[in-house]
């Protein structure tokens, strides 16, 4: 188990430089000169830029560059934003919640509601429910998600009136965010309605967000327990007179249990790219507008880490995820 | 083994093959989904092929008396625009139509180059002595472990807003699905029999990597196919609807959705069509696919 873990974290240390040589090279190879955007219209005297250029260390040699670059990301410092002249990190990290928030909430939206329909459309395989089910799924997998989004901000906003448009919580509510996350600072403020306001905010995005994930999991859901109903062990059960909620609900759901797990690890990387189309559509200030933005204001500190961040965070999930199934499955150790 | 049992064998051999077509035919024509499917997606491709010559009107012809009119069936509408006419004045229906070609090229261009590049470099990758398939395999980690949709932007910003770059960005985004699919089934089919005995005839490795092993890896990789042309499509509208995919006043329905943002509230047509024709060609495409798993690859078929 140990050599297991060990081979996982050695593979992890160069894809880890890739990474960051990758997110590095952007910086370089975006068209205009880093410093000519960041003077603006105002223009730079040659001084100034030589000044500037050497402050950057865009005067030394690229490979200097890049190892100045990696030692920095090591110790936590990605640069700072040319817009903001904030650090990078202190900005990711302020933003973060919020994707984490909205994240979460679609996940747990998916998985309640894809877990569920994924079961009883096995049980009930070929029947009508089943076959509507996984149509509906078919539609969700498909779905171009910024349209669902307009699409819902037309019924849900604009005909019923129901939802806000944008942003994470009304004007009329301030307090200090303790936390970063909406839901529990609204809640930790007392104020009267700022909870039900956050949650309003909260609830197109967590569907738009979700739905794909919602797909995926009811897809997964329904073939993972239909192979495992087809075990000898459920016969068993089934021959011992068991109760055929016990079974489904117990025996089969259990085992069936691993490949969804796997599922949901793995979608970190589509919730995050489903994020930033998310995220620009109804103004929710997290890191994938962050990323679009700072991509159309040539903020290059902002998006060479903002990317290496990312791509980090999702090396980490897979990595557990892998070892996590590797924990569960003796199997795959052995590979 | 006497001539006449060559002759008989090879007899064979000629009737086998369109005996897997026909099989191939009838596991496919089994799922009704994937037949409407496929019906679908000729019609997708009737219109990218001949979309400007079917469509009533130009696709950038603006009728400035007639901005924002409604669908025919809602009051206002005109027997002129059938679906309407956007902010501009130009008619809907026929900025789709015009659109289907858009999103069709994208689609071939980018499952083209992703899976000629992927089988490339999978093929070599599942050849190569041990340190090469290393480096390979890590190189495609490094492109996996960015979300596509993210790494394709920055690409984007990298080589200018375009079609051209959006489709190069998400086909570079793309590409390792296929050179790990291919690589798993290069490894399990050198250890057959017939690899080794191609081998020991003296098949070099060429012959061995492209006659020998990659006929019989098809299969999922043209399921592969199937299912990231529909990801080229939802991806190039995405970015096109971010403003880093076709630019304005190319009547691709990812473009066309992030200019009628604005009309949302007031127009609900300009907004849904060109989602809506998203939608039904990508359903339409990942029906096929299923259906081509199906018929393709017994081992993955859905129970």
């Amino acid at each position: 188990m140990l050599n297991y873990v060990l081979s996982r974290l050695l593979t992890f240390i160069p894809t880890f430089i890739g990474v960051t040589l990758i997110s590095f090279s952007f910086i370089r190879a975006l068209p205009g000169d880093p410093i000519v955007v960041m003077a603006g219209e105002r223009g730079l005297t040659d001084e100034r830029y030589a000044e500037l250029s050497a402050q950057f260390g865009f005067d030394r040699p690229i490979y200097v560059q890049f190892w100045e670059y990696l030692t920095g990301v090591l110790q936590g410092d990605l640069g700072t934003s040319f817009v903001t002249k904030r650090p990078v990190w202190d900005e990711f990290f302020a933003l973060f919640p919020a994707t984490l928030e909205l994240s979460v909430c679609a996940m747990i939206f998916a998985v309640v509601l894809g877990l569920p329909a994924g079961v009883i459309a096995a049980v009930n395989r070929g029947k009508l429910f089943d076959r509507a089910l996984m149509s509906t799924a078919l539609v969700g997998y498909s779905m171009p998600i910024f349209w669902w989004a307009l699409l819902l901000i037309i019924v849900f906003s604009g005909n019923l009136g129901w939802t806000p448009v944008s942003g994470r919580i009304s004007l009329m509510y301030y307090f200090p965010d303790a936390t970063g996350f909406m839901l529990i600072d609204s809640l930790a403020s007392g104020q009267k309605g700022a909870f039900a306001s956050a949650v309003q905010h909260l609830l197109l995005p967590t569907i738009v967000l979700g739905t794909i994930p919602l797909a995926v999991i009811a897809r997964q859901t329904r073939s993972a327990m239909l192979e495992v109903l087809g075990e000898d062990y459920i016969r068993t059960a089934r021959a011992k007179g068991m109760s055929p909620g016990r079974i489904n609900g117990v025996h089969a759901l259990r085992n069936a249990m691993i490949p969804v797990i796997t599922v949901i690890g793995l979608s970190v990387g589509t919730l995050l790219a489903g994020a930033i189309l998310t995220e620009t559509i109804f103004s929710w200030p997290g890191i994938g507008k962050w990323m679009v933005d700072s991509i159309f204001r040539r903020d290059y500190p902002v998006v060479q880490g903002g990317l290496l961040l990312i791509a980090v965070m999702v090396m980490v999930v897979n990595l557990t995820v892998d070892m996590l199934y590797g924990v569960i499955n003796p199997k795959i150790r052995k590979r | 083994m006497t001539s006449t049992d060559t002759i008989s064998a090879e007899a064979e051999m000629v009737h086998e093959r369109p005996g897997r077509l026909r099989e191939f035919w009838f596991y496919f024509r089994e799922n009704r989904g994937a037949v409407i499917g496929l019906w679908i997606f000729a019609a997708f491709a009737f219109l990218a092929i001949f979309g400007p010559w079917i469509a009533p009107h130009s696709a950038t012809e603006q009728f400035r008396a007639d901005t924002l009119l409604p669908p025919v069936w809602q009051e206002g509408g005109s027997w002129k625009y059938l679906l309407g006419t956007d902010p501009l004045g130009r008619d809907m229906l026929s900025r789709l139509i015009v659109g289907a070609r858009f999103s069709f090229f994208v689609g071939i261009v980018v499952v083209t180059v992703a899976a000629t590049g992927g089988i490339l470099i999978g093929l070599v990758a599942g050849f190569a002595p041990k340190w090469l398939d290393s480096i390979i395999m890590r190189i495609m980690d490094i492109i996996l472990a960015f979300p596509s949709l993210l790494l394709a932007l920055v690409l984007v910003a990298v080589l200018g807003p375009s079609l051209t770059n959006a489709m190069i960005a998400i086909a570079i985004v793309l590409q390792p699905h296929y050179v790990r699919l291919t690589r798993a089934s290069v490894l399990s089919e050198r250890q057959r029999d017939y690899v080794t005995s191609a081998r020991v005839a003296g098949a070099g490795y060429f012959r061995l990597m492209f006659v020998t092993v990659l006929p019989n890896c098809l299969a999922p990789i043209i399921v592969q196919a199937a299912l990231s042309f529909s990801t080229a499509i939802l991806d190039a509208a995405a970015l096109g609807f971010l403003g880093m995919g076709a630019q304005p006043p190319t009547p691709e329905w990812g473009t066309m959705l992030a200019e009628a943002r604005e009309f949302i509230l007031r127009a609900w047509w300009v907004v849904t069509f060109p989602g809506l024709a998203i939608l039904v060609t990508v359903l339409a495409i990942n029906l096929m696919g299923d259906g081509l798993r199906d018929a393709l690859d017994p081992k993955l078929k859905r129970s």
